[in-house]
């Protein structure tokens, strides 16, 4: 066993945990953040997403011991005072889910692509979000969500 | 999917992860960003009993671009992919790694675990065969050079040997005249190159001066193609010249074929994506 000490939406976590163990079953078992999915478990569909130190990642294929003194943010760790993320908020507005499986993983991937992109095409977020499989909507209503918190956040900076 | 249990090492220094990776030998692997041995030790395809992740060797990691372009091992496809003086240097660096799996591989996965892991379809292969890249190592027994076009043996190995780390990734930054580019047919589902085809080439009064043709996916490893080059050096680089050389991809090369797309295919993909890397890499040159 080793232990780990990772910041988790803010909360300081000291944890024993098996080198083996994946950083998505460490945020679900051991810390009950199940806000994080387990989809295809072989790095393709994104629903694991979260962010180590600002950077998405795919919780399934990296390990607890990795994140030793990093800071993670996962979907439960999104929104701020009560209020929703524009992303939250856009994947509601825009009907950007059916079932809602693949939408923790799809927001925060969305999150870091807006960070870097803050006003991107159609086209950028489709390639932004490749790491991202949803089932249900054929992606048309995902890819409108993303524009509206794009258009959202633009707003409020600009209101800044 | 669970691994099989490990014992864990995070050293942060090169010589220190030298010395377990000697200490422990064939029982240790080395963690990079884990995107290709994670998910084999998930599938228990691979079960080492140690692990030695270097993510922590600050030293492996940085690029430099000035007359030559050097990528630590363990700078990621993301430095790489918003390194905009490297996408001068080598524009058929930044055309690769702009299609390797997504955002979130690319954030992980680095340039020196993906070259030791050799996987027949990587893309980066191909480009670091037509730029002529050293891969620079180190081992038991201090650091050497090994070419890029004698690194990659076979399908999954290469020419590290047991003890050596990938330390960095050199090689020439292109100047007037040059141009390069990779072009992918990219399986839909994992986006791993079915075939991918790297082009360098040099003009110089109008003319095609020296060339280097390299293709990934099609075959068990990344291969130059030296009957493509040959056959464009000399010419003018026209879309007559290209197609006619671009005809002659993939030649003596044996071929993978799958459910996704058989060996014969993949022999005309070689053709299809060779010219329009090639087309690509003299547009930039001129």
């Amino acid at each position: 066993m080793t232990t780990i000490t990772v910041t988790v939406n803010g909360i300081r976590y000291t944890s024993e945990v098996e080198p083996r163990l994946l950083l998505v079953h460490y945020l679900r078992e051991h810390l009950n953040l199940t806000g994080t999915h387990i989809g295809c478990d072989t790095s393709q569909c994104g629903a694991c997403v979260v962010h180590i130190n600002g950077v998405s990642v795919k919780s399934c294929t990296t390990l607890a011991v990795q994140c030793d003194g990093a800071e993670i943010t996962t979907i439960e760790g999104l929104s701020s005072d009560g209020q929703l993320h524009p992303l939250q908020e856009g994947f509601w507005e825009k009907h950007g889910l059916q079932c809602g499986f693949c939408t923790p993983g799809m927001i925060m991937a969305a999150a870091d692509l807006l960070k870097r992109n803050p006003n991107p095409t159609e086209e950028e977020i489709r390639h932004g979000l490749e790491g991202n499989l949803c089932r249900c909507t054929g992606y048309e209503n995902i890819v409108r969500a993303v524009r509206y918190a794009a258009e959202k956040m633009a707003a409020a900076q600009a209101a800044d | 999917m669970i691994p099989a249990p490990f014992d864990y090492y995070a050293p942060t220094s090169l010589a220190e992860a030298l010395t377990l990776l000697q200490r422990h030998g064939d029982d240790a692997k080395i963690l990079a960003g884990g995107h290709s041995l994670l998910p084999a030790m998930k599938l228990r395809l691979a079960s080492p009993s140690v692990l030695i992740d270097i993510n922590k060797v600050a030293e492996l990691r940085g690029i430099k671009v000035n007359g030559t372009v050097e990528i630590g091992a363990m700078t990621t496809w993301s430095a790489i992919e918003h390194h905009a003086d490297l996408a001068k240097a080598c524009p058929a660096m930044a055309d690769a790694v702009a299609l390797i799996g997504d955002i979130q591989v690319r954030n992980r996965g680095t340039i020196g675990g993906s070259l030791a892991h050799a996987d027949p379809a990587a893309d980066m292969p191909a480009v670091i065969l037509a730029v002529d890249a050293q891969i620079h190592v180190e081992g038991p027994n201090g650091p050497r050079a090994i070419a890029a076009a004698d690194f990659f043996t076979d399908m999954l190995s290469t020419a590290l040997e047991p003890g050596e780390i990938i330390t960095s990734i050199t090689f020439d930054s292109h100047g007037a005249g040059e141009g390069s580019a990779y072009a992918k047919f990219p399986h839909p589902a994992s986006r791993y190159a079915i075939v991918g085809a790297a082009a360098y080439v040099k003009m110089e009064n109008g003319q095609v001066t020296a060339c280097r043709v390299a293709i990934t996916g099609a075959g068990p490893k990344a291969e130059r193609q030296s009957a493509v080059e040959q056959a464009l050096i000399g010419t003018d680089g026209s879309a007559d010249a290209v197609a006619a050389a671009a005809a002659h991809a993939g030649e003596g090369m044996d071929m993978l074929g799958d459910i996704h797309a058989s060996d014969e295919y993949r022999r005309a993909m070689c053709k299809v994506y060779t010219k329009r890397a090639l087309l690509k890499a003299i547009e930039r040159a001129r």
